[in-house]
Order: C-alpha cells, then structure tokens, then sequence
C-alpha cells in the first residue's frame, strides 16, 4: 500500500518540487553579484547534470550489473537499463544545451573544448552508442547481455569527468556547492533553490523511469501475442 | 523451444537419445535439424522447456561444461582459414592439453597425411569434413554432433565417414547425425528422427 | 589463464603474419591517412610538430579500428566460433591473448605512424622517443578496450558500422591522455595526471574484460 502510494505521489510531488524551483529561482532569489540575472540558470543546470551523470547513468550501470549478477539477473533489469539510459541521453542533450546557453554571455562561445563540457558530450555518445547496440541484436538474451557490459564499460567514463575539473583546470567553473575542504559557498535562498532543484529533478528522473519502463512492458506484451501466431504458423509446417 | 530473433527456430521437440547410439536427424530445409543439433551442443540457448544432455541442464547448467563434453561439425568452415591443418590442430591440442604427437595418429586416420602443411582454405569441401573429423578425434568427446556431414562428399567419402562413425559408436561415445536423404540415412543407422517445422512428427528404430 | 593467452595471441599473430594483412593494408592505410591529415591542415602548419602527438593518435585510432574488427572476424566465422567454443578455454585467457595480439600489432603500426610524425609532420625525435613508454601504455590500453569493444558488436546488425559508434567515444579520454603525454614529452611539462590517467584505464579495461569476457562469448 505505502509502494502505491508512493508511486501516486510521485508525480504531483515533481511538479510541485519543479514549480517551486521554477518561482524561487526565476522571482524570488535575487541576481548574482557577478553574473546577474545569468545565475537562475545555475539552479537548473547542476541539478539536471547530477541527474544525467549520476542518478540516470548510475541507475543505467547498477541495473547493468545486477543483470551480469546471476542471483539478480532477470530481463526487468535489462529493462530498467535500457530505460534509465533513454532518460539519460535526455538530460544529458539537456545538460548541454542549458550549459551552452549558460555559456555564451559568460564565455562568449557556445561551445568550449572544456574538460568537463567535453567528457559529457562523450558520455553523451556513449548513451547513443548504447541504444544503437540495443537496436543491433533482436536476441533479448544476447542484447540483454551485450548491453549491460556496455553500461559497465561507459561507467568507467563517469569518474574520469569527476576528476576532469580538478585535474585539467580548464574554463569550467570549480567546485560550485562545497570546496575542496567542504566548506558551503552559496548562502540563503540561492541554498535552498538549489536543493530543491536537485531533489525536484531527481524526482523527475524516476517519474519518467516509471513512465518509460510502463511503455517498454506493454510492447513487450504486444510482441508475446506476435509470438503465439508466428509459433502457429511455425508449427502449420510440420502438419503432415 | 528455441527463439532467434522472435522466431521459433524449435519448438514442442520431446525426445530421448540413448547414449552410445548413432541417430540421424532428418527433414526438409528449415525443419530446424541444424537448430536442433546446435541446441544438443550449448551453441543456442533453450528459451522455455527442460532439455539434459550429458548431465548437463540446458537452462539452469553450465554451458561451457557442456561444451567441453560435445564434439560438433557444422556445414561451415570451423577452422582457421589462414592456418594449415597442422597448426589448426597444434592449437585444439593445445587447447586440450593433449600431446601434440597425437596430431601425426589423427592426420593419418582421416586421410590427410599429404595435406598436413596445406592452409586450411586451400582444403576442398570434403577435406575441410576430414580436418573437422580429425579435430573431433583429437577431442574425444562423448557425445559427436555433425550436421550435414554428408554434403559435397563423393561415395567414398561418404563409406570412409560411416566406417569411421561405426567405430566412433563402437568405443562407446554417442553421435547424432544431420542428414537430408531419409533412405540412406535409414541404411546408416538404428534410429532416424524426423524433424518438421520445429518438431518431432516421426521416427524409426 | 596466462597459458590461454598465450596460445591465442600466438595464434592471432601467427594468422597475421601468414595472412600479411597488416603489412599490406593497415601500415599503408596509415601512412596514406598520416600524409591526408598533413594535406588537410594546410602547407603553412602541415610541419607543425605541434600537431604531431594529436595527427598520431587520431590515425592511430582509424587504424585500431581496423585491426579491432579483424581481430573479431577471426573467430567470427559461425563454423570456428563453434569448434572453438568447445575447446572450452578460459575466456579470460581468450581476451587477455586478443588483447596482446592487438596490441603487438598496434605497437608495430605505432612506430611505422611515429617515424611518419617525425619525418612529414617534422615532429621532434627526441620528443618521440621520449614519449615511447607513454605511446605503448595508450596502445595498450585501447588494444584491451578494444578488444571488448569488438566482441561487444560481432555478429550483430551492422557490426562495422556500429564499431566505431561504440569505441571512439571511449577512446576519447585515451586520445586526451596520450596526446597530453605525448605533447609533455615533446615540450616539456607535467606528465603525471595523464600517466594515472592511462594506467587506470589499462588496468580497469583489463579487470572488465577478464571478469566479463565470457559473458560476451556466451553471446
């Protein structure tokens, strides 16, 4: 009952986390110092990076490896995989254009060879190449399989671009929330729009996770009647 | 059964084979005679139903075990082209930690003594049927699954196999044969099977 | 595991030398790739050394890809990849020996592809033999990525095609690392952070492949 409820919820309360970002973020935290009216897209961009990099693509490997797991393995985790990997080429186009957007006033150009820009841009291909490898195998075992080492592989990307900005100290900003000895740099409402922000689009992940995962398991159910009347044509050439 | 790509290549097959026999499998093209074999073989994976071989579970087992116990002969080339039937069968011997000696006893007995140094796409259809042959006796396994062994073979290519299965059978190992000619497959063995779209319709002792 | 991969990289090396395909098409196609991307940048930088480490790389990549989907066609044949499966080797044993073959043969093509950078794209001699090591290590690891790459697209719709989809993005950060290192070698600077860089990607691609291997080769 609490998981039904849950779920219900689960919509009505991203649209009202989203909403609130939207408000708080867009009239009543007021412009930045430096960048003025730039910074409202900050509350939107780190969160939807979060999720594309973290929560999405690390939905996508987890489920990848309980799928390589035996004791776990079941095409649900297949399922989830390939649905949280379309979600995250979604926020990952996403992080990029609200980056570029960003971008253009502070930089001057929409794009910039970046270490952080470019590394998601990467993994942003590897999430095609991941839904192109799924397209290639009509063999759900083998398709299961090859995908979810793929997932694995593309994983191995994500700490790369952790440590990019620390270690290649290019045009991206640094640490933006906590420094490096974790002390808070953003104070007051700017704070609590960002945590919203980031709850809110975290939310929003699963939501669409849920909605993806529905539609995968009604075409799969489609397919099963498909396979009952191709078995019967199958079986109509042994008839002697 | 057996699904590629959402098509039933098996489907509703009941069967039994008694180790130390020799059974042809045969039916028109598409039966599902190569699919059935590759499923005896752990080369496809068995999508719903219970299947054994070799003591070997077909869902639930160890795959690669399984393997390890089957000898197979496709239709296809199942060499290195580029390697000669020497360094081909060094490289299974290798593989199975077998004496390399014993490639010289193999050779001879498939008959390809003067084709030892020869690379394995220079090899005609039916010298390519005696590489494979000499790998499987190489192998020794316990159970021999060649589909279509007989294709491209002239009579005395067909005698030097049978002659050659009869002694396999002999030493105690089982063989399942593909064939399409149901007469001579009839002449060749105690058991036919035969297969159409997918399944077990017939059968002869 | 390590007399498996022996046995396979001797054997992958031994089809390559009988077969020559390296020597005949690969090295030539790198070469000819090396003089286009002189051509493309212009007569005024094509002697840029400066382009060297990077013009290096990027054909290094092509020519990877290559020598990656003949690895694979090797044993892709459905007749081999059947009687080898019963074999029963070591699928860990299997990669690490492909991996080793590709990677003998990426280094044969690297020095060909450096001697090239040296003379027509006047890249410093003693900046390339400095970056030797670093060059190895980043072959080496794409050799083992690719490896799993490979076996990742064998036998599926539009596996060529869908090869270099798969790889270039995740060779990407290996062409950072090694065009970084090799630019430091050349003109001096911090080598360190693309050392780590290379050195974790050569051993988190060969931990992967020989956990996952035989989970491709199920396939």
């Amino acid at each position: 009952m609490m998981k039904q409820l849950s779920q219900r919820l689960l919509g009505p309360v991203t649209l009202v986390l989203l909403g609130l970002t939207f408000w708080l973020g867009l009239w009543v935290t007021p412009p930045d110092k430096v960048q003025g009216n730039l910074v409202r897209l900050l509350y939107v961009h780190p969160a939807i990076a979060w999720v594309a990099l973290y929560v999405s693509f690390g939905t996508a490997t987890i489920a990848s490896g309980l799928y390589l797991w035996k004791r776990t393995r079941s095409l649900t985790m297949d399922r989830i995989a390939h649905c949280a990997m379309e979600v995250s080429v979604v926020f990952i186009v996403l992080t990029l254009v609200t980056g570029s957007i960003w971008g253009r006033p502070t930089w001057g150009v929409w794009w910039a060879w970046d270490a952080r820009l470019t590394s998601t841009a990467i993994l942003g291909v590897l999430a095609l190449g991941y839904l192109a490898l799924r397209r290639a195998n009509d063999d759900p075992t083998l398709r299961a399989r090859r995908s979810a080492v793929f997932a694995i592989l593309s994983a191995i990307n994500v700490p790369i671009i952790h440590f990019s900005v620390q270690w290649w100290k290019t045009l991206h900003q640094g640490a933006t929330v906590f420094t490096s000895s974790r002390q808070v740099l953003v104070h007051g409402v700017m704070a609590w729009t960002l945590l919203i922000s980031f709850v809110g689009f975290t939310l929003l992940f699963f939501w669409l996770l849920r909605a993806r995962y529905r539609l995968e398991v009604e075409r799969e159910e489609s397919s099963a009647a498909t396979l009952d009347e191709v078995l019967a044509a199958r079986r109509s050439e042994g008839a002697l | 059964m057996v699904l590629k790509n959402g098509f039933p290549l098996l489907s509703g097959v009941d069967l039994d084979i008694e180790g130390g026999s020799l059974s042809v499998v045969t039916g028109a093209n598409g039966a599902g005679k190569t699919s059935l074999l590759r499923l005896l073989a752990g080369l496809v994976a068995l999508t719903s139903g219970e299947a054994s071989v070799a003591g070997v579970d077909l869902r639930a087992g160890d795959l690669r075990q399984l393997r390890r116990r089957v000898g197979w002969l496709g239709h296809e080339g199942s060499f290195y082209d580029d390697l000669s039937v020497r360094e081909n069968l060094v490289f299974a011997a290798r593989a199975l930690e077998r004496p390399v000696s014993d490639i010289e006893n193999v050779v001879g007995r498939v008959g390809l003594e003067h084709r030892i140094d020869t690379t394995t796409k220079q090899l005609s259809a039916g010298q390519r049927r005696r590489l494979g042959l000499a790998w499987l006796l190489l192998r020794r396994p316990q159970l021999w699954l060649l589909d279509e062994p007989y294709a491209s073979l002239d009579d005395a290519g067909r005698t030097f196999f049978d002659d050659l299965l009869a002694d396999v059978v002999a030493g105690g190992a089982t063989v399942v044969v593909s064939a399409h000619d149901p007469l001579r497959s009839a002449e060749l063995a105690p058991r036919t099977i035969l297969l159409a779209g997918g399944r077990v319709v017939g059968g002869a002792r | 595991m390590i007399r498996t991969a022996l046995l396979v990289c001797a054997k992958d090396l031994r089809i390559e030398a009988r077969s020559r395909v390296l020597l005949w098409q690969v090295v030539p196609f790198g070469v000819m790739a090396l003089l286009l991307s002189g051509l493309a940048l212009g007569p005024a930088h094509a002697g840029s050394s400066s382009a060297g480490p990077g013009l290096f790389y990027l054909v290094s990549l092509f020519v990877a890809l290559l020598m990656i989907n003949r690895s694979q066609g090797i044993e892709s044949t459905p007749g081999t990849k059947a009687s080898v499966a019963t074999l029963g080797l070591d699928p860990a044993g299997v990669f690490l020996g492909k991996s080793l073959a590709l990677a003998v043969e990426l280094w044969i093509t690297g020095v060909v592809l450096l001697a090239g950078a040296v003379l027509v794209l006047h890249t410093a001699l003693h900046g390339a033999v400095l970056a030797l090591p670093s060059i190895g290590v980043t072959l080496a690891a794409i050799a083992a990525a690719g490896t799993l790459y490979g076996a990742l697209t064998t036998g599926g719709e539009g596996a060529a095609t869908l090869l270099p989809v798969l790889t270039l993005p995740a060779f990407a950060p290996l062409l950072i690392a090694g065009e970084r290192s090799f630019s430091a070698a050349l003109h001096g600077g911090t080598l360190w952070e693309w050392w780590v860089i290379l050195v974790v990607a050569l051993v988190a691609y060969l931990a992967v492949g020989i956990l996952l291997y035989g989970v491709l080769e199920e396939s």
